[in-house]
This record gives C-alpha cells, structure tokens and sequence, in this order.
C-alpha cells in the first residue's frame, strides 16, 4: 500500500521541517518527503489542504483498564479512542490487576493492543514487585519483554533505601524510572488541592508539599544514583522550578504535566464537581501559569492525557468517595492547541510536546517522520471547531470536565505504521 | 457552580436546605422569623402543627447522632409528617448498597424529604442533585462541610439575644479544621452581616488560607481572641486529634484553648456563651463555664427543634407550590 498526503503543512520538529509539503509513504515507511520519489505510484492520496501533517503523537501516560477492569473500559476500545485522536504510542502505567510485574503480563498488553492494531502501547514495568515498594522486580526480564520504562504508577514509595536500590538497579539495565512524586504522609485522606477551596468545601487537602517533598527526595536520589528519573503529572509551579534547577545541575531528570492541569484550577472542583476529582489535584491559578511557562521554556518536555477511563458508577457519589481521574486522550491535541491560541507556545513547540518531547522520554525512536522509519502519522485541522460531548467521545469513559467546550482542531487521519487506523467522516 | 445553587427553585424559595452559601440575608432572616413563630408550638397543650401533614420524612444518617436525629424526628412530629428513622451506617452501606441505590429504594416508597447526615463532604449535595424533582433534602451534616441547621440555630440563639448582627463581635474557638458547625456559622454571620467574626485555635486546626476563605480573623491565643466578644463560640474537640499529630494532648489543649470563668474575662460583660453539644468538660470548657449565667447551651437545643420545623415546612411548601404549579 502506498499513501500520498498531499498539500499539508508539514511540521516534524525533530528534523526541523515546518513547510508546505508532501509525504510519501510505501509498505508501512516514510518513502519520502517532498518530491515524489521515482516510480512511486500512489495507491491513495488524502488531500490535506488546510491541514497539519505531523508526526504520530505519543501519550506518556493512559490507562486502558485491561487487565482487570474491563468493565471501566478494554485496550481495544482506549487505543481506538487514541487513534481518532492522532495518538500513535501509548504508555500504560503498571498498576492492573494484575500488575505489570512479570514478562507475562507486559506481553499480554503489548500483544493484545497489537491484535487490536489501533496504536502501539508500550507497557511500563512496576518498579517493584506487586507496586508494594519493597522488592524490586525483575527488570532485566521486563525490559527483555518489552518494557521500556519501569514506573511507580500513582503508588509512593515510601522506604527510600528501596527507591534508591530500584533507581540502581534500573539504571543498570538502562531503564529510565517513572515516578509521580507524592509523599504519602502529607495527602494522607487528601482528595483536593488543599486551599481556599477545599477550606469553604471542607474537603480534606493536599498540600502542595506533598508534592514538592517526594520531588525533593526523588531528585537527590537520581542524583545520587545517576540514575534516569522522570518525574510525571506535576502540579505544582514550584515542583516545576526545582526541577529546572536540579537539571541545571546536571540531575537526569525530566518531567511531564497532564494537560487539564494546564487549564483548570481548584475553583473547577466547586459545586463538588466530581469529574475534577484527579491525583494530583488541580491548584492554583499561579500553579497553573507557571506550568505552562515550564511547558514552554521546555523544562517540561512532554504533555500527556493522564487518560484514566471510568464507568458511570465511579463518579456517582460524594466527592471523597468518587474515583479519582478523567478520560483524556481526546482532549490531548485540541488542548495543546489551545495552549497555542493563547500566545503560550508556538505551533512547532506545541507539536514537539506531544511528539519528540515524550519519545525521548521513553527513549524510542518515535514522533519523528524519518524517511525509512515506521509512518506513524497524525493529520488534523487546526481550524476545526467542535463541541465536546458525549457522542463524539470515543474512549469508553465519558468522564471529562471538558465536556461542552468548543475545541479547536480536530483529527481527519491517523496513519499507524502506514495504515490509515482513523479517518474522519466528511459530510 | 456555587454548591448552594441546586437549592433554590427558579422563584428563590428554598427547595433543599444544603449549605448557608448563596443564600440572601433576607432568606435567612426569613428563617429566623419562622422559627420565631414556631418557638410557641412547644409550649401548646397539643405540641402540633399540620404544616406537613400527609408528608413522609426520612432521616438518613449514615454517621451515628442521638442529638441530632432526635431534634429533626420531633421537628418533623410536630409539623405532623410521618417519620422513618434509618441508621444506613449498620445496614444497606455494609451490604455493599451504593448511595444512589439506597436513595433509589426509599425514592419507590413514596418519601417526601430526605434528612441526612454523612461523613463525606458534599453528600447532601449529591444526593440532592440525583433525587427525584419532588423530593426536598435537607443537609444534617455532611463531613466537614456543612451543617446548616445548627447553623441557623445558632444564630436565632445570637438574634434572641443580641438583636442585631451588625455589631457584633462573635469569636468561635477550636478545631475550625474538621467543624462542620463552624463552616456554616462562619457563612451565616457574615451573610447577616456581624461586625465582626474571629476564629481561635492552634495553627494546626486552623484550615488554609482561612481569613480569604472564611472571612475571619485568625487568632491563636484564646484571651485576645475573645477580648471585647459579644459572643464565645465553642466547638467540640474530638478525641481522634490526638492521634493526627494535630494537638499534643487534652490537658494542653485545654490549658491554652479550654474557656474558664477567668479567660473569659476579656469578653463584653453580658457575652454569651456557645457550644453545639456535646460538651467535653474540662476540654473545651469548665463546668462552670458551661452551667454558667453567661452559658445558652441549653436553649441552643430547644431552639434546635423549631429551626429545623422552619427549614421543612419552607421546602415542603415550595414542594406544593411547584406540584400544584405542575397540576395547573
């Protein structure tokens, strides 16, 4: 099969490419870009006039609930749902049931998501054994089927001796570590950001050093060990300096925000709005900018979805007792876009946000349009306004804040390995 | 959306009665009124009235209270409705029932008002939000978030006694943190506009940023706190503090933040004292204190029954209106 995507703008920041110009695609690979190669005859073309031809984008984070709570929602149904949505990668936190900790379990996601054949999903390997933060697992065998990171998922570990033999140890087998930082002592029954809100709602809170003391520790430790660290869903702007000052300093550590939490604050919760129930909470105003500074000065790399996919039930009761998480990876592009009609980013660092940013992150050669390598392509038009709701969702989860908001920008094809996996009906 | 909002019917008349937030001064000066008029009922040969007769209120606590429970089941007696008393924390909850199914079930029994009390902030609230259109809710404290009954009779016992809010210095002292009580005192006295409104505890029972939040003064020593206060408010101290790291212990607690004759001296003469019950003598405050001339305790409870009669006759009476409005 051979694809021409014709007449687009054509934005890969990994090589630096932001021009009109075509893309050429033969047996699953970028064949060429720009000039028609010799003999190259298309089987299709998709006429991407007014359109944005990117590379596939990779969501360092979504949980698809498989294995364990099929009833939430199935690899299937998430990785189809990130395919309408120009997402390509996904990466699936360790914290099914059961977990991630074995060979057996990582290649039951990674082969299930590949009979499906929506989008790659690379699982993430539990950092210890069962996520219970005492014995570390087995990494190398992990790595050898498959995984690429090895994660914390949302669980702390609290025994820092263990935290740092994991560090080590992964970095032997040059694993990079994902970690969300939060000590547990500090959000104890915590369920919002603990502030004007959560004292007039009377909701118990976490404070911003819940956050900022497990980063403080997580960060001497990588330092200490040499260790690869990425730090996921900050929250805080001042989690965000420390970070910048620790890698000023050299520290191996990158990081990521969770797009909602660069548009929403704690007021978002009042009314006891239990679709704002999320870990990390949503904070301040002042949080909210100086994450966004982050996301544009590069020191956070990597936007992702945060995707955690409910049925009905998880959000029907009172707000404490409501689960935690949004269905994201929908909102992920037209948010980013957003971002770029506020005069935060730029279209090109918007783009490397959802693409190169988080693939060097995960340490694959992904979110790049490289002739000879796999096409996983993402084409959308920037212009396309669209209301959120849900019948246009396609995630299983229809647990979004979003809903009702006019987006911006809106997919027409997704192209994995060359297969066009989505395509927008036209009217 | 303000969290009070799904409690007034188009018209502004209370529908549920969830939370002091984003109601109007003359609401709850409405309120007070009517349970000025109900004040009398109690001293009637027959304690009745049939404001709510033919009506069904159900009282849903899934947090254990005597006072509480006992003072809505006489207020709902005394309007003439029925009562059923459901303790759901021994029975539906640990059978694995979820919230809205056991609202469900009672909903198919013909239940005119729920009254309820959680342990979760914004229980009531959400019960509210997922109740059939002709139910009313009424909150009876919901985690620590609101209590907006006692809330009410707490300030019809200040009205009784002082008159008018506007200049009046009312000092609430202690575990502001988890109280429920506080949050919809706080709300009330500044929506009726008092003078001027302290809260008195140690750092770590003060909630964040509270004076932007609440609307107060933050004081943490109890004798400056209360200097020139019309009104001391104490709040109850649970025992569970202890172990939170929050208060070293009882006798500490009580040596800086428990009220005596002698620290309360810099209080307006004819101050009056307040507790919602029940009191920890010798933790919050002295026997002598709390059995004082100063101490409105008592009242505040049999105040608690004709406030509570008044906020169910005024949402069972927007109920009739919006199903007679339906049936014309």
């Amino acid at each position: 099969m051979k694809i021409s995507i014709l007449n687009g703008r054509l934005l890969d920041p990994a090589n630096r490419i932001d021009r009109d110009s075509d893309l050429h695609i033969a047996d699953g690979l970028i064949a060429a870009v720009g000039e028609v190669p010799a003999a190259f005859r298309a089987d299709r073309t998709l006429d991407a006039r007014g359109h944005l031809v990117c590379p596939g984008l990779v969501d360092l984070c979504a949980r698809m609930r498989e294995p364990g709570a099929e009833h939430k929602a199935t690899i299937a149904s998430e990785t189809r749902a990130a395919a309408a949505s120009g997402i390509t990668s996904l990466c699936c936190p360790p914290d099914t049931r059961p977990v991630i900790d074995t060979p057996a379990v990582a290649q039951l996601v990674a082969q299930t998501a590949e009979r499906a054949g929506w989008a790659r999903v690379f699982p993430a390997g539990a950092l210890t054994k069962g996520l219970e933060g005492e014995q570390i697992s087995e990494m190398a065998a992990l790595k050898h089927a498959g995984c690429t990171v090895m994660s914390h998922a949302d669980r702390p570990i609290t025994n820092t001796q263990v935290l740092r033999r994991a560090m080590e140890y992964a970095a032997t087998f040059g694993l990079t570590v994902f970690l969300r930082p939060e000590d547990r002592y500090l959000r104890d029954q915590g369920c919002v950001h603990e502030g004007a809100v959560s004292t007039r709602l009377g909701l118990p809170g976490i404070p911003e050093a819940a956050e900022t003391v497990a980063l403080a520790r997580d960060l001497a430790l990588a330092e200490q060990t040499g260790a690869r660290v990425h730090f996921r869903g900050l929250s805080c702007g001042r989690a965000a300096t420390m970070l910048a000052e620790a890698r000023s300093r050299g520290v191996r550590a990158s990081a990521d925000v969770s797009a909602h939490q660069l548009f929403l604050t704690e007021e978002a919760v009042d009314g006891f709005d239990a679709r704002c129930h999320l870990l990390p909470p949503l904070r301040t105003g002042e949080d909210l900018a100086a994450l966004r500074a982050a996301v544009a000065r590069g020191e956070i790399a990597a936007v992702c979805s945060d995707h955690q996919p409910h049925e009905e039930d998880a959000k029907l009761a009172p707000f404490p007792a409501t689960e935690p998480g949004l269905s994201g990876l929908e909102t992920l592009l037209p948010l980013l876009l957003r971002l770029v009609a506020d005069g935060v980013l730029d279209l090109p660092t918007a783009v490397a946000r959802l693409t190169l940013g988080p693939a060097k992150i995960l340490g694959l050669p992904l979110g790049r349009l490289d002739v000879g390598r796999a096409a996983d392509v993402c084409v959308f038009d920037p212009e396309a306004r669209w209301l959120l709701t849900p019948s246009t969702l396609v995630s299983q989860g229809h647990n979004t804040p979003f809903l009702g908001w006019e987006l911006k920008g809106r997919v027409s094809w997704t192209l994995l390995a060359g297969r066009i996996v989505y395509e927008r009906d036209r009217p | 959306m303000s969290p009070g909002a799904i409690q007034l019917d188009d018209q502004g008349n209370l529908k549920h009665f969830l939370t002091i937030e984003g109601l109007r001064r003359d609401l709850l000066n409405e309120i007070l009124d009517k349970t000025e008029g109900f004040l009398g009922v109690a001293r009637q040969a027959v304690k009745k009235v049939p404001l709510c007769r033919g009506k069904t209120v159900a009282n849903l606590f899934f947090e254990t209270s005597t006072r509480t429970r006992t003072t809505f089941e006489l207020a709902a007696k005394r309007l003439s409705a029925d009562v059923l008393n459901l303790n759901i924390g021994a029975s539906s909850t640990a059978k694995g029932e979820t919230l809205l199914d056991t609202l469900r079930n009672l909903e198919a029994m013909h239940v005119d008002m729920f009254v309820v009390r959680h342990g979760d902030s914004g229980a009531a609230h959400f019960i509210a939000a997922h109740a059939n259109p002709g139910v009313s809710v009424v909150n009876g404290g919901d985690g620590r978030h609101s209590h907006p009954t006692q809330g009410m009779l707490d300030m019809f016992t200040i009205r009784q006694h002082k008159g008018d809010f506007g200049a009046l210095c009312v000092a609430i002292v202690g575990d502001v943190l988890h109280s429920r009580v506080a949050r919809s005192q706080l709300l009330a006295l500044n929506a009726l506009g008092a003078g001027e409104v302290r809260i008195i505890a140690p750092r770590t029972l003060i909630p964040a940023r509270a004076e932007e939040a609440l609307g107060v003064r933050v004081f943490h020593d109890l004798r400056e706190g209360v200097r020139g206060a019309d009104v001391v408010i104490m709040l109850r101290l649970q025992r569970e503090r202890m172990r939170g790291a929050l208060l070293p212990s009882e006798h500490e607690y009580y040596r800086l933040f428990g009220l005596t004759e002698d620290r309360l001296a810099t209080a307006k003469p004819d101050a009056i004292v307040m507790h919602p019950g029940p009191i920890n003598r010798g933790v919050e405050m002295d026997s002598q204190v709390a059995d004082g001339p100063r101490s409105v305790i008592l009242e505040q409870v049999s105040n608690g029954i004709a406030v509570r009669m008044a906020v169910m006759s005024m949402c069972i009476g927007t109920q009739n209106l919006l199903s007679q409005g339906e049936a014309g």
